[in-house]
């Protein structure tokens, strides 16, 4: 896509945002609409239009397939690593009042916020490793002959 | 708002309920994060022989008839997702991870001759995101947890059946046959727990019990019972609905096989049955009624047509596929009976079939893996190039059949008095008869490999090495032991189908 100068421009200036926005929603998800899913998907999609415009090699140089794939087991392992801290505190898996005994509510907090960290990691992973694999197939036609 | 509240702690033991799909479930997600393909193996089979200790210490607490319950995250059922572990689903666990720890060895050495390396690190990962969610489903107590786990453990079975693909490339349907027919159960599975939903407004199996008990019958209720059983059916592979197994069961890894084989349609049965007699108890006339006319005709047709089909088979691993549909049929004929002895024969069948099913798989594998093939042309006379192997093929194959001495012939004899108990003669004949159909189809095996002269790859096969024969032979030795101390396996079956059928899984009020 060489020749849409727009579009490239453009996407120079949103990618950045949209990463800020994944953000957001990431943390103010307990507060408002949104969360680690809404979020990852979001943070999905600044790769993927970078990807989309300058191509799948140079969006792959600032996000290696190796990358990816440890991301999408990571979140999982913060999730679940997030119970198994408060079932070494003696409470139940994934009782987030664990980590503020006295205020449970403010442990469940911290706890939700963990957790949707995890979906977050997890989300973005593999919403990627989803494009990766599409966008990695040999095309028919190859992007010049259009 | 902050409100003090006391804490007991809990000890090491309250949590094992949680502990025995944890172990697994988060080494899945560690041997990708290590990455390192030496390391998969080790991880995979500590982790399976941990759960399976767990398993154990689960099945020992609660043979008593105690019922253990766990609360996700503190929160108390019927709104938190509650672990209900009792002596029935026990049992199941103990098998899965018994079965799990005793291939995986056997695993190691197939799975470096059948798939290419760069793959060994994911052909693990997903093994154990399979197994625990098969422990998965076998531990919760909360119908949507039920389903959210057989989405864990069916999404990574067509991964791994699909990883046949190195060595036949109709894996790759036949993996895809079983994610249209999963998914569509999957569907339907869902759709009649919604409707359950709807008509109690509560997920917890037990809750949800109790509702129906109040309401008594009404159409929704029905709905979402035909809706389940048809769904778990697809999963169970219930004769007419078991078009995808013979595929996916023959191109799959030979490890793969062994472990799906003896495990996955064991804990759809397990998940039937929990449907069938603890959520919609067995006071719930419309459930008696499809058992009756529905399941056990069906369960007859498989034990004779699944049987006749595996005679003609001119390939090992298809035609024990095919017997695995005929031995399910004599698991749900136990369950149809609805009687205590009926329901003991379909649980101790569901665990000795595991076995020997295991066994047999395993031997398959061993065959494959110096022979080339699974076909008969190609094993001919196996049995005096690879005598070990051959020799625990032929114990499997005597417990497939029921021959006295061996674990197939306890659950087939219990099956039989639970049959004559209800007065029904014709069925138990029907019983021995169809196990005449197991002998046809054993004897071409033992014909195959013994009495064929020996030729092209099996006759310059060598004996398998000694990590699939000694996986190999405790299982075979289990189908012998097991056939002489019932102690274990009628004993947990009994107290699980008294459980099941009190209905014991209602809340303590």
């Amino acid at each position: 896509m060489h020749h849409h100068l727009i579009l490239r421009v453009v996407t120079k200036l949103l990618v950045g945002t949209i990463i800020l926005y994944a953000l957001y929603v990431q943390f103010h998800g307990d507060y408002s609409p949104g969360g680690g899913f809404q979020a990852g998907v979001i943070m999905a999609v600044a790769f993927i239009l970078y990807g989309v415009v300058f191509s799948l090699a140079s969006v792959q140089q600032v996000f290696p397939p190796w990358l990816v794939h440890k991301l999408v087991a990571l979140g999982v392992l913060i999730y679940a690593g997030t119970g198994v801290v408060s079932l070494f505190l003696g409470y139940n898996y994934l009782d987030y009042g664990a980590f503020t005994p006295h205020h449970p509510e403010h442990g469940q907090h911290y706890g939700i916020l963990v957790v949707e960290l995890g979906v977050g990691v997890t989300v973005t992973g593999v919403m990627v490793a989803i494009y990766y694999a599409f966008a990695g197939r040999t095309p028919v036609i190859s992007d010049e002959e259009w | 708002m902050a409100s003090e509240v006391t804490h007991t702690a809990a000890t090491f033991a309250d949590h094992l309920p949680v502990l025995q799909i944890l172990v697994p479930f988060i080494a899945a997600p560690l041997t990708v994060l290590i990455g390192s393909r030496a390391l998969a193996w080790p991880i995979a089979f500590v982790s399976s022989a941990i759960a399976a200790v767990i398993a154990f210490a689960l099945l020992m607490k609660t043979m008593g008839g105690e019922v253990i319950s766990y609360h996700l995250g503190g929160w108390a059922p019927p709104l938190g997702i509650e672990y209900r572990v009792d002596a029935a689903n026990a049992f199941v666990l103990l098998l899965v991870c018994a079965i799990s720890t005793i291939v995986l060895p056997f695993a190691r050495t197939s799975v470096a001759a059948e798939i290419p390396k760069r793959q060994h690190t994911l052909f693990y990962t997903a093994y154990l995101l399979c197994f625990a969610g098969l422990l998965g489903v076998a531990v919760t107590g909360d119908a949507f947890n039920v389903f959210v786990f057989l989405e864990i453990s069916s999404l990574s079975t067509y991964v791994l059946i699909a990883q046949g693909s190195y060595r036949d490339k109709r894996a790759l349907t036949a993996a895809f046959d079983y994610l249209m027919m999963g998914t569509i159960g999957a569907t339907f599975f869902v759709i009649g727990i919604g409707l359950l939903y709807m008509a109690t407004g509560t997920l917890n199996m037990a809750d949800i019990a109790d509702r129906i008990a109040e309401q008594g019958s009404n159409r929704t209720v029905r709905s979402a019972f035909a809706f389940i059983v048809v769904g778990i059916g697809l999963k169970v592979a219930i004769y007419p609905l078991h078009l995808w197994l013979p595929n996916s069961y023959t191109f799959a890894p030979s490890a793969v096989t062994a472990f799906l084989a003896a495990t996955a349609t064991k804990v759809a049965i397990y998940v039937l049955m929990r449907f069938v007699f603890s959520v919609f108890r067995p006071d719930f006339s419309f459930a008696n009624n499809t058992l009756e006319f529905i399941i056990i005709p069906f369960a007859i047709l498989a034990m004779f047509a699944a049987s006749f089909i595996a005679i003609f088979q001119s390939d090992f691993k298809r035609m024990l596929a095919y017997s695995s549909i005929a031995q399910i049929g004599y698991i749900l004929l136990g369950i149809g009976f609805l009687t205590q002895t009926g329901l003991t024969a379909g649980i101790s069948h569901l665990f000795n079939h595991g076995i020997t099913k295991a066994a047999l798989f395993m031997g398959v594998g061993a065959l494959v893996l110096r022979t080339g093939s699974s076909f008969y042309s190609r094993l001919e006379g196996a049995g005096r190039t690879m005598p070990w192997t051959s020799a625990a093929v032929v114990i499997g194959g005597l417990s497939l059949i029921g021959v006295p001495g061996t674990a197939g012939f306890i659950s087939k004899w219990v099956l039989v008095q639970a049959a004559l108990e209800k007065g029904w003669w014709p069925v138990a004949l029907l019983i021995v008869a169809s196990s005449l159909l197991a002998v046809i189809y054993v004897w071409r095996v033992i014909e195959t490999l013994y009495l064929k002269p020996a030729t092209g790859d099996a006759a310059t096969a060598t004996e398998a090495p000694a990590s699939m024969l000694i996986p190999l032979w405790i299982m075979a030795a289990a189908c012998i032991y097991f056939g002489f101390d019932t102690q274990i396996t009628i004993g947990a079956s009994q107290t699980a189908a008294q459980g099941l059928l009190a209905g014991a899984v209602g809340m303590a009020h």
